[in-house]
């Protein structure tokens, strides 16, 4: 009874979302202020309803009602609650119906907070948003229907795939979906605006704090994906440049030059094509990526989903909105005009540099991954690309820009010194340097490469907060009126500073990981004891443990050195006896910001086992930098609140005035 | 020759290798190891989605991981052993597809995006400051000068 409920409140849904795209839109078109405003409430409502469907698939997963198919291919009644709620989204149906839960969310806040919003834009935008959810509730209702019932009902479910049972996949696609269909909003707006032919830097305002809060997601969603493969898939890698991991970062790539140069617009009125254009792109890459993911088309790691009638239909989807939206841009855009005028070198430069080099790798990662699709299906010839070319084509792409991180925000607007702005930070190069020459002097294993890398590292972490420092004016004016500046400073300051400071911290972090990384690879026998970097450990044998859906061998290590005592490790090989799939459990400590981490092979009949232990100096600085950038985000998105009420102010005068 | 350990200190700028190399595949060589573990990384396992032979657990990504080693061993270049693989197993086994007409347009991709991009920018710019400069037309001086005149 519950589970269609659930099915009839997505068809209402559907329904209403039929509703949202067209009487708003119309109403914009007309004047009509009644029509225009209905699609608040047909937003809020859709959610609902949206809300009601999601949580009784909920329901019958935590109930485990293995008559409806959805449960019974991905659950068991042995399955750890957690994993009973988060196996909803761990499966192709449930996560496009997250995927539309989260467009509806975000169509509700724009419908409940878009309040100063001007009355046809926030009409339009909403519109834009029912587009988007009729074509993907069509696409659930007619090819991924969660709520299908069997008939007649098995007893006991599949269970769900092993490697997707973890906190992190809890969380992760939640996060990740939050930053993809997040910019959703950011296309919907600029599909609006184009619309209505108007744009203008109140819109730039506008956008701003939803592609910001999109791109927090995302950020904390990649970083999470990225450490979850890390210490789920037992290989000890962070990044594989997997098809679906570059999904999900092109729109990264995008929405981080999208974020930049919206500034550019709110600022100075100009690059308004170029940020209408990324605004566009970065939604049509996360609909790229749900289509790679979702259709099948590529066989990856993640790949969880296959069937071809998906498949075109998503493409179909794909193709209307991409195109679409990309044809109204070539139509519209040689109507703008452009805004204020600007040197090379001047912020808006500095802006222009980084937009750049992060729309160049943005498209070098996609060539990359898209390449063989499109190379087999003209020749038939089957090639690969895998991280070795990206690794070649992206790092050198990333260099420039991270160089250019702490000079950026010290570039005035219009015209600039560069000069200037390169001998105030003179702090942050002299420390660089000098930690660059440490590291090679009394490091053991720095190689010039490695030492270059970390001075990179330590010029943007430290000149990150140049800005910070020289609007306080420390060393100019006493400490005292420096530290009241430093509190009169706004939150984004602060908030970009945080976030530069994170790319500094995430490129420590690779740089340490790849140059110092220890490794040991051997069979090791019960009471074995062997030194490996810096540790003692000793094998203490394999014990067997059942777990609630699984049997396991914990191997049970005591690892004594670098400040602990016999500290227990256990990495396990599981068995989950449902889907008869071996997985290996890694073991890992985390000493300050670097991680022991063991993981195990094959045990042999004499109770040996093969140990394979990494020693990853600095290791999670890889996880913690995207922490710092979302952070940052988060601190400027508070500010931006302020900012964003603005021309609200500016409409009560009026009606002052008025008066 | 079984019971026996390694030490490697790899140096990849942005790739953190992912191992499944088991112990009895270990070369006594340090320095053809390195070669051999930085070779399998660039090979792909074919069984596998989207992974290494270097960090995959499939038996087939075992065989050709013992294969690059015994090709090492004989003394052939890292060339001539990518060269053999791809003779058997086809370029589908490149991580790093070939340089060639069939891969111009990826391998150049970046660097043309980059230029196109450096020159809509400077073809712009220039082209605003031009347009911006430009004198105000007949009808604008004509409203300065009323302008003016009214302010008398």
């Amino acid at each position: 009874m519950i589970v269609e409920l659930g099915h009839f409140a997505l068809i209402l849904c559907f329904s209403l979302s039929l509703l949202q795209s067209v009487i708003p839109v119309v109403g914009a078109r007309q004047g009509n202020a009644g029509m225009m405003a209905s699609g608040t409430w047909i937003a809020i409502a859709s959610f609902l309803m949206l809300a009601v469907s999601f949580a009784s698939l909920t329901y019958a997963h935590v109930a485990s009602d293995f008559s409806v198919g959805n449960v019974w291919e991905n659950s068991h009644s042995l399955k750890p609650l957690l994993y009973k709620y988060s196996g909803v989204w761990g499966n192709h149906e449930g996560s496009m119906l997250l995927w539309v839960l989260i467009l509806g969310f975000f169509a509700a806040l724009v419908a409940a907070f878009g309040v100063n919003l001007p009355p046809q834009l926030k009409a339009n935008v909403l519109g834009v948003q029912g587009w988007i959810m009729t074509a993907f509730l069509a696409f659930i209702i007619k090819t991924s229907n969660p709520f299908d019932r069997l008939q007649p009902a098995p007893f006991e479910g599949k269970d769900l795939n092993p490697v997707l049972q973890d906190i992190g996949l809890a969380i992760h696609p939640p996060m990740l979906y939050l930053g993809y269909v997040g910019f959703s909003i950011t296309f919907s707006f600029a599909v609006a605006a184009m619309l209505s032919g108007r744009i203008d830097a109140a819109w730039a305002r506008w956008v701003r704090p939803w592609a910001l809060m999109a791109w927090i997601f995302l950020t904390a969603g990649i970083a999470m994906g990225s450490y979850w493969a890390y210490y789920e898939l037992g290989w000890g890698g962070w990044w594989f440049w997997d098809p679906v991991e570059n999904a999900s970062f092109i729109p990264w790539l995008t929405g981080t030059a999208l974020l930049h140069s919206a500034l550019v617009m709110e600022k100075r009125e100009a690059l308004k094509i170029w940020t209408l254009l990324l605004a566009l792109v970065t939604f049509s890459m996360s609909l790229l990526g749900t289509f790679l993911v979702r259709s099948g088309v590529l066989t990856s790691v993640h790949a969880f989903a296959s069937d071809p009638e998906r498949g075109v239909f998503i493409l179909a989807i794909l193709v209307v909105f991409i195109g679409g939206s990309l044809t109204l841009f070539i139509f519209r855009s040689s109507e703008l005009r452009g805004g204020g005028l600007f040197a090379p070198v001047s912020r808006e430069g500095a802006l222009v540099f980084n937009n750049l080099f992060l729309a160049t790798a943005a498209a070098s990662v996609l060539t990359g991954t898209l390449y063989p699709l499109v190379l087999e299906s003209i020749n038939g010839s089957k090639i690969s690309v895998g991280a070795p070319f990206f690794n070649m084509t992206f790092g050198p792409l990333m260099m420039p820009l991270l160089l250019a991180i702490p000079v950026g925000p010290l570039l005035s607007w219009k015209r600039a010194d560069l000069w200037s702005a390169i001998q105030k930070l003179y702090f942050a190069a002299g420390s660089a340097l000098v930690i660059g020459i440490l590291a090679l002097a009394f490091v053991e294993g720095t190689s010039v490469l490695a030492a270059l890398g970390i001075g990179a590292a330590a010029w943007v972490m430290i000149g990150a907060f140049a800005e910070i420092w020289l609007r306080a004016g420390f060393g100019k004016v006493e400490a005292s009126t420096a530290y009241r500046r430093l509190k009169g400073l706004p939150g984004s300051t602060w908030g970009t500073a945080m976030a530069h400071c994170g790319v500094g911290l995430l490129l420590l972090g690779i740089v340490s990981v790849s140059a110092f990384q220890q490794e040991l690879i051997k069979r090791v026998a019960p009471g074995e004891v062997n030194n490996f970097a810096g540790f003692e450990i000793t094998f203490e044998g394999l014990t067997p443990a059942k777990g609630p859906n699984y049997i396991e061998d914990v191997a049970r290590f005591k690892v004594s050195g670098r400040g602990v005592i016999d500290l227990e490790m256990l990495p396990t090989k599981r068995l989950y006896t449902t889907r008869k799939m071996p997985t290996t459990e890694s073991a890992i400590e985390t000493f300050k910001f670097s991680q022991l981490y063991f993981s195990l092979g094959d045990p042999e009949p004499d109770g040996s086992i093969t140990l394979r232990a990494w020693w990853k100096p600095l290791v999670t600085f890889i996880w913690w930098g995207p922490v710092l950038m979302v952070l940052g985000g988060l601190t400027s998105l508070a500010d931006r609140r302020l900012r964003v009420g603005a021309p609200k102010r500016a409409a009560s005068r009026r009606k002052l005035v008025n008066a | 020759m079984r019971r026996f350990s390694i030490l490697l200190f790899v140096a990849f700028i942005f790739a953190s290798p992912a191992l499944a190399v088991n112990p009895d595949e270990v070369l006594d060589n340090p320095v053809l190891e390195e070669r051999a573990r930085d070779i399998s990384s660039k090979l792909r396992c074919l069984v596998c989605q989207n992974q290494s032979i270097d960090a995959s657990d499939a038996a087939l990504a075992k065989d050709l991981r013992v294969l690059v080693r015994e090709r090492l061993t004989a003394g052939d270049t890292d060339n001539q052993i990518f060269d053999y693989v791809v003779d058997r197993y086809g370029e589908f086994v490149l991580l790093q597809p070939k340089m060639g007409t069939h891969t111009l347009v990826l391998w150049f991709m970046p660097i043309v995006v980059l230029l196109a991009g450096i020159g809509i920018f400077i073809v712009k710019l220039r082209n605003r400051n031009v347009t911006k400069t430009a004198s105000l037309s007949d009808e604008e001086n004509e409203l300065i000068l009323k302008a003016l005149k009214n302010d008398e």
